[in-house]
């Protein structure tokens, strides 16, 4: 087995879960309804939880560092997070799209790792895929009733839409392992998860009553996946860290 | 001293679910296995709920406590990601718990979670299915909140993992 094919997709897959984890926390005790308030709260939850399943694998498995201090220790540069999970929260509408486009590729992809030949991701990706099933129920539920209710809803989530979707391409941007990756049968290639992705979230978006924005360059938004970041993930890593960073060696 | 499997899951009964607090973790079947290594101890292996489920390490912590007090000193417990919890792993008597407890059990399934299955809860208060999901996520990870039509109760699922 390739190690170092399998620890860029590990890094890629964890630092995503992470980084959309904390961006839907800044949710809590803002949300525009209670409900609302409490799902992107434990939708952080969840993600921030899967983040850590897959540094515990590279911890304890490929021999990578503590899972708190790949998480907090890390300069933004080498972090493989895609630009999407980076951007900050902007209005509800905003966060709403970005996670119903998140939360569309993210079970794509499980359902593909759920072959991967890294046994141990297998098993993990089946046991995530089915708390994905919430966040899925959850997207595609105000996805359909915002896009549909009135033509403010259905105004602002188009705009919304105009402004994530280009950047949701960048979930899908091939790292130079990606041949490797899919030749060792750990994941399939980004550019067939893509394809898949973009079929199901355009059915999706039709059938909320919004139109599929139209994407000149799809790779406008690529660099994350290696460390080339937008100025909003430094800001973001210096708050996330910024207890951590008083005393990096503290017993919690 | 020699304690077989069967004495350490007693003693593990007495811990609970830290959220839930009528349940314990072997009824929860959170429990993967108890093993006996070579080198002397007990080694506890349990698999989260929720893989962000932050009730993981207090239960850790209470199965250290708890077989401390039954004398039982060398214990590490291994927390498994890779061996799937699910909610069908929930004993009957559990189930029986969580609705006493007031939190609709989650209902056994086969093979997929669907997205049927998941809106699907029975009114703990009742026992009618004509219910719907109001809400997915509740106030801890594994809960939803559901409306019954029959008795119009508002109430919480321990949701199907």
């Amino acid at each position: 087995m390739n190690i170092e094919a399998l620890k860029d997709l590990l890094y890629r897959l964890a630092d995503d879960d992470l980084i959309i984890g904390h961006r839907n926390g800044e949710w809590t005790g803002i949300g525009p309804i209670l409900e609302e308030d409490i799902a992107f709260s434990s939708m952080a939850q969840n993600a921030v939880g899967h983040a850590q399943a897959y540094y515990t694998l590279l911890h304890e498995l490929l021999g990578e560092e503590h899972p708190d201090q790949i998480a907090f220790n890390r300069p933004a540069a080498d972090f493989r997070s895609a630009q999407l999970v980076e951007m900050p929260i902007g209005d509800y509408a905003y966060s709403l799209v970005r996670h119903v486009l998140y939360d569309t590729a993210k079970p794509i992809r499980l359902d593909d790792l759920r072959n991967s030949s890294f046994r141990p991701l297998a098993e993990l990706a089946k046991k995530l895929g089915r708390e994905e099933k919430y966040h899925q129920l959850h997207a595609q539920t105000w996805l359909r009733q915002l896009g549909n209710a009135t033509v403010e809803s259905n105004a602002r989530m188009q705009a919304a839409l105009n402004e994530a979707y280009p950047q949701a391409f960048s979930l899908f941007e091939p790292t130079a392992m990606d041949e490797v990756i899919a030749a060792e049968g750990l994941q399939s290639r980004e550019g067939a998860l893509q394809a898949q992705w973009e079929e199901e979230i355009e059915q999706l978006i039709i059938g909320a009553g919004l139109k599929v924005p139209v994407v000149a360059d799809k790779t406008a938004f690529h660099g994350g996946r290696n460390g080339r970041h937008s100025e909003h993930l430094p800001a973001l890593l210096a708050e996330m860290t910024e207890v951590f960073a008083i005393d990096p060696a503290a017993a919690w | 001293m020699t304690v077989t499997e069967e004495q350490i899951m007693d003693y593990l009964d007495e811990v609970k679910d830290p959220e839930i607090p009528v349940i314990s973790v072997v009824d929860l079947g959170v429990i993967h296995d108890v093993k006996f290594p070579l080198e002397g101890g007990v080694l506890v292996e349990m698999t989260p709920t929720f893989a962000g489920c932050p009730a993981i390490d207090a239960m850790k912590a209470d199965v250290i406590q708890v077989l401390g007090k039954h004398g039982i000193h060398e214990v590490e417990v291994k927390v498994l990601y890779n061996e799937p919890w699910t909610t069908n792993k929930i004993s009957p008597k559990g189930r029986e718990l969580l609705k006493d407890f007031g939190l609709s059990p989650p209902p056994a399934f086969d093979g997929m979670l669907t997205l049927d299955v998941l809106q699907n809860a029975i009114c703990p208060k009742c026992g009618s299915n004509n219910t719907y999901m109001m809400s997915t996520f509740g106030p801890t990870a594994c809960r939803a909140i559901h409306h019954c039509r029959n008795c119009r109760e508002t109430f919480e699922q321990f949701k199907p993992l």
